[in-house]
């Protein structure tokens, strides 16, 4: 390729970097910003609202709900997420190729369509919305992150180990407590890591299932509305932000060899 | 324990069976189990005295979404806001998903795909709220474009910085496939395009784009539905309304039978998308 056209591609690669990151510095600004109103630019830089910010009961409470929600989730997704992809990894059976799809599926349909199908459940049903109801529907569409994470890491890993342990006469609970768990934990940790930030961070369907319940998202989007609020708002946004993009963070490192983090999220 | 182990070394089938039950019971009854109750919600009705659900078939909710000009109205409306983000996201992913993939050292690539990565993950309410920020009268937008003797769209009725907030939002899902088809085509192909006197132009429209359509199309499922099927977005940064602002303002209500009747509409629409991008390849392409 010709200079020119490298250096315009350059360019253009800067441009849309500045375009993605220069909001998420805004959000650090502003959890900073003296004035606590939209205006721009800031009236200087205050620790205040983090004070106040740990001092909010209702905020501390929708935090709380969160990591309890998140956590649940994330076990749920864990355990099932492990389960179908040693059952495909593993096995040849009719509708292998089935259970790929039927595992995406959850996150590929719109939020909002899968929000509505839990919630007319849990009303049909007469089941109480609330945090049961949130984590049953953060666990369906995290189930497909610990799957797509263990089943890379068993595709390359050599089966060979498996077989050697059964040969030597393991029974399959010890060639999975010695063989196979220590091959996936690196991957099992990521997947985990990535269900706990989509789950911490989720409201579109959260909201249909909350039923008045407020997670850190929920209480965010019913603050935004008012205006002695934005500089509380402004720092549970800077929370949130932190506490989807670390563990993301460690998951890609301990992913790098798969690329487990850059594959599908919806 | 050790005995059951040793009967499912024995019972392949029977291992497999356990491996499979849990996951798939869940996904069957919780998600698959729930569209259905959704779909059949959507055939019944709310009584407007008592606002209790009437569990009895009737196809009024879509009588009324056929035949109402408000539904048509904002169900065209969102499909063509869909339409024309997944066009921005596009053009905008192609360059650097181009200098990505073909010009970086293998080094700045990595760095690169992290640092699209990341901000996909950071809290999508937080990122659509933040736009409020900027977008609102006082904020930085205005700031910039006042020299100048410019103004925002503002937060009102305009849905031109809503298109923009989408734009934003869904731009690295859009990178990410195009990044990974891009990396995909053989240097040899575009040296013998060169070598037969292929500009570069030529190139792209002649080997590069036939080549990076799957990618691309995976890319818009996403833009496409997270668009579809978004109120929050909306709701933050315009007065006008999309399909995902009247599910939810009629599961408020709450009238659940209709809610699921609407929620119907954005579900056929990807659907329908989901069955030509497989013809596309775009499967392939994830």
């Amino acid at each position: 390729m010709d200079r020119p056209a490298r250096i315009l591609l350059r360019l253009a690669t800067i441009a849309v970097l500045l375009f993605i990151y220069a909001p998420l510095a805004l959000v650090i600004v502003y959890a900073f910003n003296r004035s606590g109103t939209s205006a721009w630019p800031p009236a200087g830089l205050t620790l205040n609202w983090f004070a106040d910010a740990a001092a909010n009961t209702g905020l501390r409470q929708a935090l709380l709900t969160s990591i309890a929600a998140a956590l649940g989730a994330t076990s749920i997704a864990l355990v099932l997420g492990t389960l179908a992809s040693l059952a495909v990894a593993r096995h040849r059976f009719f509708g292998r190729e089935t259970i790929s799809f039927v595992v995406i599926f959850p996150i590929a349909l719109p939020g909002i369509v899968t929000g509505m199908a839990l919630s007319t459940t849990f009303a049909t049903t007469d089941l109480p919305l609330g945090l049961f109801a949130i984590i049953v529907g953060h666990a369906t569409f995290s189930i497909v992150l610990v799957y797509n994470n263990v089943i890379a890491r068993l595709r390359r890993a050599a089966r060979s180990l498996e077989e050697a342990s059964s040969d030597l006469g393991a029974d399959s609970w010890q060639t999975f407590r010695y063989i196979t768990f220590p091959t996936i934990r690196t991957a099992l940790l990521a997947g985990g890591l990535l269900a706990f930030a989509l789950s911490f961070d989720e409201v579109i369907v959260t909201l249909f299932t909350a039923g008045g319940l407020k997670t850190l998202p929920i209480w965010i989007f019913e603050s935004f509305r008012l205006a002695r609020q934005v500089s509380l708002v402004n720092v549970a946004g800077l929370v949130a932000i932190l506490l989807s993009v670390i563990p993301v963070y460690i998951a890609s490192r301990l992913t790098q060899d798969t690329g487990g983090v850059t594959g599908a999220k919806g | 324990m050790r005995r059951l182990a040793g009967w499912l070394d024995r019972h392949s089938r029977a291992r497999l069976a356990m491996l499979l039950a849990a996951p798939m019971g869940w996904l069957v009854v919780a998600y698959l189990g729930s569209l259905a109750l959704l779909f059949l919600n959507a055939f019944w009705s709310r009584d407007a005295f008592t606002g209790l659900v009437v569990r009895q078939f009737t196809p009024d909710n879509f009588i009324e979404i056929f035949t109402n000009p408000l539904y048509r109205n904002v169900t065209l409306r969102t499909i063509g806001m869909a339409v024309v983000v997944t066009l921005t996201c596009a053009v905008i992913a192609f360059p650097i998903a181009y200098y990505m993939a073909r010009v970086a050292s293998p080094r700045t690539k990595g760095l690169l795909a992290v640092a699209v990565v990341m901000p996909l993950w950071a809290s999508y309410l937080v990122k659509a709220y933040t736009w409020r920020l900027i977008l609102s009268n006082d904020g930085v937008l205005n700031w910039l474009l006042n020299p100048l003797g410019l103004r925002g769209p503002g937060l009102g009725e305009s849905v031109v910085g809503l298109w923009l907030v989408f734009t934003y939002l869904w731009l690295p899902y859009m990178i990410l496939p195009l990044y990974a088809g891009l990396e995909r085509i053989p240097t040899s192909l575009l040296e013998a395009s060169a070598d037969l006197g292929g500009r570069s132009w030529t190139t792209f429209r002649r080997v590069i784009f036939p080549l990076v359509v799957p990618a691309l199309v995976a890319g818009s499922i996403f833009t496409f539905s997270l668009t579809l099927g978004d109120y929050i977005a909306p709701s933050l940064i315009t007065t006008t309304q999309f399909i995902g602002n009247l599910i939810y303002l009629n599961f408020g209500v709450p009238d659940l039978p209709f809610a699921a009747a609407l929620s119907l509409v954005p579900l056929v629409i990807v659907v329908l998308y989901l069955l030509v991008a497989r013809r596309l390849g775009a499967f392939e392409a994830l």
